[in-house]
């Protein structure tokens, strides 16, 4: 390797290990999250081009826009924090480790003058007996020492939780688990979707990407309900569901209720309550003017009908009782859309109990048809969300590392205390990596105790 | 007594304390500075009441939750959360001078939940129907609240080391006399952030593990969760940037109102301007 090629490769470590780096792609991904929260992300194109001009939308679709948080660059970005941290580590790690196995025990003027805590006194009497009072002091009001003897001074050395300052890299490796458990979550787990009639199972549920998924059992709907608050607020949707494996139920999974916030779980697989629909049919009879040619129509109500005439109505929704909404009326209604043969529409509500006023309706917009509203078949079906991800549990671990990484590293503290004996002065000298205020309070009570001690004054 | 008969107390107590902070800041009087705290105190005691009482109600009403399910509650939550923040930040620094820059938060809280917010008990959607709620909305604001105050005291940080570039250099006397030392400051925004962002993260994880349990899906970058994180990341720029030369001081000021914008902005902005899962505020 040349010097030039060795330099280069220095300053890239030296790049991937600077806390700069941290600031810019921490920056630089708060402020580029914020697009894909401005931007609708994962719409179908035909929706983004009613709203912005091609040239824009071409512009945005290259830049990955319209599923940012998955495109190269912001991936990229968080390959470069998880590169940063495991280099930051990789530096700093051997120089904590160090600090904690094997701590400096003397001290020496260097360590002295870098300690934000000091106090020198004289102090009369042999050595050992001084050393001995301060040992027994340190240990009643901090920890025990070690003694070491240096260039005839005797040192002691004392320290409290020094292993609280692995705690960061706890954090940090707590996000690299995080993301090992999406990972693995996006490899071998799925989000999928299903839709089952009452009385109906699937085997079978299709993901996101369309693609088709053999559950290995299959699901039954046994019924779907929902009920309302007087309000008209949704209050429950209730899915009741068995599991069945070769046809037969499981035992244990039979007539299970599931709503929001209440899934079912069976061999890693959870279906979740997720919406629900109508796909039963209304009936209705189409005639002329005059009542003659009655031909009736079966709208399905997750579609549409064609009408004698060419044209084509769906139905927008329906009342068992009209009279709540209109004074006077009564019985089943219907509210539809109609689309002519050329192009217009029209919304208008069809009863069932008044005939004449659909004739009405139909002579005041041209010659028909008139349609009668006959009622409903419901058939309710459930819409479960399906999920399987067999990484979750790893990022539950890398949250539970994370929340307690942080809380040790903000409220422990590594402290320090160092004393040294030498031609009748003790110095006593200490820091602690967090909270310097109370360990100065600390660290000033504790000198007032060792003068007092070691001035021999004790009664 | 009703819980709105006690919220409007409250109201006014907040309003009353912050002009005694006010009034303190102008004269330095010290018996004003006291006053202030005490009236703040009672406040807070007023609106745990009012808390407690709408609690009460709702289990009268039959609908049995916590306050905590729509616009008007979170809001009122949050400016409980600020005063008692503050509140434990006094009974260990005494700075009671913060008082006039963190009580207009809960005040302006207070009196926009009072004023123009609906404040009926609904019952709850099904979407929210779980102890996750509690879990997630009370780690969530009392993490917002920290940041507040972070926030007021970063002011305070930028106007004091203003003056002070500005040649301010009259020791003890004027307004900023009454300013805690720049390194104080500079300390306690670090403090109020050491408390606010262990319990963003547990309100973001509590959130994810809801979202897991309710819908499969511990994150699913909508809107709110989003811009929760983009909190988060500037947060843990402000905690990387005292070890970074360059950051520290005004810079790091910068960083914590810059992430109070940001919360404020995940709390209320995301449901008036974006859309998505989370419901609050939308009316619905
Ligand atoms: C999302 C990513 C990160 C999170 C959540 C995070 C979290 C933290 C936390 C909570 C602390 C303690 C701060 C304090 O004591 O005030 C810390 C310290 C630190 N972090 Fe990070 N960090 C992240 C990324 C990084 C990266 C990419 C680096 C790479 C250089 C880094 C380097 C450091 C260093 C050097 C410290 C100081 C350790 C010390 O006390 O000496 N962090 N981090």
């Amino acid at each position: 390797m040349t010097t030039d090629q060795r330099s280069f490769l220095n300053s890239l470590w030296d790049f991937f290990c600077s806390l700069k780096l941290t600031m810019s792609l921490l920056i630089t991904l708060a402020a580029t999250s914020i697009i894909g929260t401005i931007i609708p992300q994962g719409t179908p194109p035909q929706e983004y081009l009613q709203q912005i001009s091609p040239v824009k939308f071409k512009l945005y679709q290259a830049l990955g826009f319209f599923d940012m948080y998955h495109s190269w660059w912001f991936i990229l970005l968080l390959y470069l924090l998880t590169v940063n941290l495991v280099a930051c580590s990789i530096k700093r790690l051997p120089h904590i480790w160090k600090t904690i196995t094997q701590p400096v025990t003397v001290l020496g003027s260097g360590l002295e003058k870098s300690l934000p805590n000091v106090v020198s006194f004289k102090a009369g009497g042999e050595p050992e007996a001084l050393q001995a009072k301060v040992t027994a002091l340190l240990k009643a009001e901090f920890a025990e020492p070690v003694a070491t003897e240096n260039d005839g001074a005797h040192h002691l050395f004392a320290q409290k939780t020094p292993w609280c300052r692995l705690s960061v890299y706890f954090v940090h490796l707590s996000v690299i688990v995080i993301f090992i458990g999406t990972m693995i979550g996006s490899l071998f787990g799925y989000k999928a979707f299903a839709n089952i009639m009452e009385g109906e199972s699937v085997a079978k549920v299709v993901t996101r990407s369309e693609k088709e998924i053999d559950l290995g059992f299959s699901v039954l709907c046994e019924k779907f309900s929902a009920s309302f608050y007087d309000s008209g607020a949704p209050k429950e949707f209730r899915s009741v569901l068995t599991v069945l494996e070769n046809g037969k139920p499981v035992p244990g999974y039979e007539h299970r209720a599931i709503i929001v916030n209440d899934p079912l779980t069976y061999k890693g697989i959870t279906f979740y309550q997720s919406s629900y629909g109508n796909a039963g049919e209304y009936r209705f009879l189409v005639t002329d003017l005059d009542g003659k040619n009655a031909v009736p129509v079966t709208v399905p109500a997750t579609g549409s009908a064609t009408l004698p005439d060419g044209s084509s109505m769906h139905v927008l929704e329906t009342t068992p009782d009209i009279a709540p909404f209109a004074p006077g009326l009564s019985g089943p209604a219907a509210n539809i859309e109609i689309h002519g043969a050329g192009g217009a529409s029209e919304r208008v509500v069809v009863y069932a109990n008044h005939p004449e006023l659909n004739i009405e309706h139909a002579k005041q917009h041209g010659k028909g048809p008139v349609i009668h509203f006959k009622g409903e078949e419901k058939r309710m079906y459930t819409g479960l969300q399906v999920a399987k991800d067999p990484g979750v549990w790893i990022v539950w671990l890398g949250c539970l590392l994370m929340v307690a990484g942080i809380f040790t590293a903000f409220f422990l503290s590594h402290r320090r205390i160092w004393v040294r004996i030498q031609h009748g002065t003790v110095t006593m000298g200490g820091n602690a990596s967090k909270n310097q205020a109370a360990f100065q309070l600390f660290f000033d009570r504790l000198a007032d105790k060792l003068k007092t001690e070691c001035s021999g004054e004790k009664r | 007594m009703t819980s709105s008969l006690l919220f409007n107390v409250t109201t006014f107590t907040y309003l009353v304390s912050m002009l005694l902070f006010f009034a303190f800041l102008a004269s330095r009087a010290k018996a004003l500075g006291a006053a202030g705290i005490v009236t703040a105190y009672a406040g807070l005691l007023a609106q745990t009441g009012a808390i407690v009482l709408r609690w009460k109600e709702s289990y009268d009403m039959g609908y049995g939750h916590a306050p905590l399910s729509n616009l008007y509650e979170s809001v009122v939550f949050f400016s409980w959360t600020i005063v008692l923040i503050f509140a434990l930040l006094d009974l260990k620094y005494k700075y009671r001078v913060i008082g006039a820059f963190v009580m207009p938060f809960a005040l302006l809280g207070m009196a926009w939940a009072q004023l123009g917010l609906n404040s009926g008990i609904e019952p709850l959607v099904p979407a929210l129907q779980s102890n996750w709620l509690l879990y997630h909305v009370v780690t969530c604001f009392l993490g917002y609240a920290a940041f507040a105050v972070a926030c007021g005291i970063s002011i305070m940080y930028l106007i004091k080391a203003g003056s002070e570039e500005g040649g301010g250099s009259a020791p003890a006397g004027g307004l900023m006399g009454m300013f805690p030392p720049i390194r104080v400051l500079d300390d306690l925004n670090y403090r109020a952030i050491m408390v606010g962002f262990p319990l963003l993260t547990l309100g973001i994880i509590t959130g994810a593990a809801w979202a897991n349990y309710a819908w499969g899906t511990y994150w699913s970058w909508d809107p709110k969760e989003t811009w929760s994180l983009i909190v988060w990341f500037v947060y843990a720029a402000f905690l990387h940037a005292r070890f970074t030369r360059g950051w520290v001081g005004k810079k790091a000021a910068w960083l914590s109102i810059i992430g109070f914008a940001a919360t404020i902005f995940c709390y209320l902005g995301v449901n008036l301007f974006l859309s998505g899962l989370h419901s609050y505020g939308g009316g619905k």
